[in-house]
């Protein structure tokens, strides 16, 4: 199955997934030393983001979320890539502060209701094609 | 999307400094991704991205520095991570103080008004009704939509110096008219005068709210023309801390709301709520977590308290000292006008912790054990548990100061709150 999507950062990647299944507010959610969720509650607590493709799919709030996105590049511990549910520029304009310091970057894509689930594998394209592998 | 030949030129480098290309090259990409197909020119900035959360953040500013970058327009500093005039309040690492300091000095270096404080619309900063600016911290951002009438989206780190830099912002969200109409309406002219004349009235209200509406545009019905600042203050942080709201019509007060029709644009409501007391008391009871017995400190000043504020809690202590730490967190121009008649003495003589620059719950400052933190604001009262590990008691500031001379919580005069 492939689907091709609104491309907010583009860029390439091959990751397995982690799906959040409650929203999430990097700042104050995810520890940006370990690339831990560390909020209490939260069904992904304990959960690394490092490395992963992680589902967003709602979007919460802390605009300081950009700068622990930003840490988590500069720390090599940042996820693959990221799917949003919608489109927002909090956790991209991180992304492309790091572009800006020339740390690497990672595509972040707007996927409405993915399909994909925690433990899949998946392949983003440059043009925004993803594909299950 | 449509950019002047000038915009295109920085962009290409061909003129302006790296600085300016860094900021207006961020500006225009969060411009594509918002859908925005044009930037506006903005009158002022409030920069949220001066407190530390880490190294990178202080590495991008630096860079914006040597960059040759500028702020544009007026823009003023929200708290950082230190009280500068207090360094040693803040129980950060060695490590971790030099870099929030660097942070903050980086900040003023792009000329920004080293104001370090989240109300800076008592510190000078007052953007006229209809004006364009780009303001981040939630609940300046909330204040001056629905107080000031000047529209703003929610500008988070980076984005907001950005904009102050290149004087521009994405055309999208609430800088649109249209798109600042109500679609939700809370009518709240049947609660009791007991419910309405309480003085914890608006900050109740205004967790209320950002259950209710959210992200949603609401317009606020039957509340008294009169309210001063300090309440509309309280109400705007507390709605921005339990939802993502940067706009509420309250009718009679917000300059686009003169009345419900207006703040609706002409449209009939998605919804209308009739606000009850039962609902006030339900939120106004979750901001607690606990009821009762002994508490480790006060915390008040989330938005930093008004001179008026200062002074409310010196004339309710009745030259009582307190038996635990009471903090309050102020922009430096309080402490200055304190200061004028040595108020500011008075209140450090009762046990006040005076905390300039910086908030409670963004730095380590309350006592390093969690315990019991008692606030009359809505948003400490909303963060204290994530951020600080304390558990909240809310109350009204008279009962904060009563259970601070108290040490454990203490509700006098219920009927008069």
């Amino acid at each position: 199955m492939t689907r091709s999507m609104h491309i907010l950062c583009a860029g390439s990647a091959v990751a397995g997934v982690l799906r959040l299944t409650e929203p999430l507010s990097f700042w104050g959610g995810i520890d940006p030393a370990t690339a831990l969720i560390t909020l209490a509650g939260h069904p992904q607590q304990g959960e690394s983001v490092a490395g992963k493709a992680l589902i967003v799919p709602g979007l919460v709030g802390s605009s300081s979320s950009s700068a622990v996105m930003l840490e988590l590049i500069s720390a090599g511990i940042a996820p693959a890539a990221l799917l949003l549910g919608a489109r927002d520029a909090i956790l991209p304009i991180g992304v492309v502060v790091a572009g800006q310091m020339g740390l690497p970057t990672l595509p972040v894509l707007v996927v409405a209701d993915p399909p994909w689930q925690t433990g899949d594998r998946i392949s983003i394209g440059l043009n925004g094609q993803i594909a299950r592998i | 999307m449509k950019l002047s030949v000038t915009d295109r030129a920085v962009l290409a480098g061909e003129t302006g400094s790296t600085g300016e290309r860094m900021a207006l090259e961020l500006v225009t990409k969060a411009a594509a991704m918002l859908g925005a197909d044009r930037l506006i020119r903005i009158h002022s900035g409030h920069i949220d991205g001066c407190l530390f959360h880490g190294n990178a953040g202080v590495t991008y500013c630096e860079k914006l520095v040597s960059g040759g970058a500028q702020v544009r327009v007026p823009a003023t500093t929200n708290v950082g991570a230190l009280n500068l005039l207090r360094p040693d309040q803040c129980r950060l690492s060695s490590a971790a103080r030099k870099m929030a300091f660097r942070l903050m000095v980086a900040h003023e270096k792009l000329g920004c008004r080293p104001s370090w404080t989240c109300a800076p619309y008592q510190a000078g900063a007052r953007p006229e009704a209809g004006q364009q600016i780009a303001w981040g911290e939630s609940n300046a951002v909330a204040f001056a939509n629905t107080v000031l009438g000047a529209r703003t989206n929610r500008y988070g780190d980076f984005l907001d110096i950005a904009c102050a830099i290149s004087g521009k912002a994405p055309f999208y969200g609430l800088h649109i008219a249209e798109n600042r109409y109500a679609r939700l309406v809370l009518d709240t002219s049947l609660l009791p005068a007991a419910v309405t004349q309480d003085s914890a009235f608006y900050p109740v209200l205004g967790s209320l709210i950002g259950r209710l509406a959210g992200e949603t545009v609401c317009a606020v019905t039957g509340l008294p023309r009169d309210a001063d600042e300090d309440k509309l203050k309280a109400l705007c942080a507390a709605a921005a801390s339990t939802g993502a709201v940067a706009l509420v019509h309250l009718v009679g007060v917000t300059p686009e709301a003169p009345d419900l029709d207006t703040a609706l644009g002409g449209n009939e409501p998605e919804a209308t709520v009739t606000i009850t007391a039962e609902m006030m008391a339900d939120v106004r009871r979750n901001l607690s977590m606990v009821s009762d017995g002994p508490i480790d400190c006060v915390a008040v000043g989330s938005p930093h308290f008004s001179e008026a504020e200062c002074r409310s809690v010196l004339a309710l202590a009745g030259g009582r000292s307190f038996a635990v730490p009471f903090y309050i967190c102020m922009g430096r121009h309080t402490l200055k006008a304190l200061g004028a008649d040595g108020t500011d003495l008075a209140l450090v003589s009762l046990g006040v912790e005076i905390v300039t620059d910086t908030c409670v719950v963004v730095t380590p400052v309350l006592p390093a054990k969690p315990g019991v933190m008692m606030t009359n604001s809505a948003k400490f009262a909303h963060y204290a548990m994530g951020n600080t590990g304390h558990l909240p008691v809310f109350g009204t500031l008279a009962e904060c100061v009563a259970s601070a001379q108290q040490g454990h919580v203490r509700r006098p005069g219920q009927g008069d709150r």
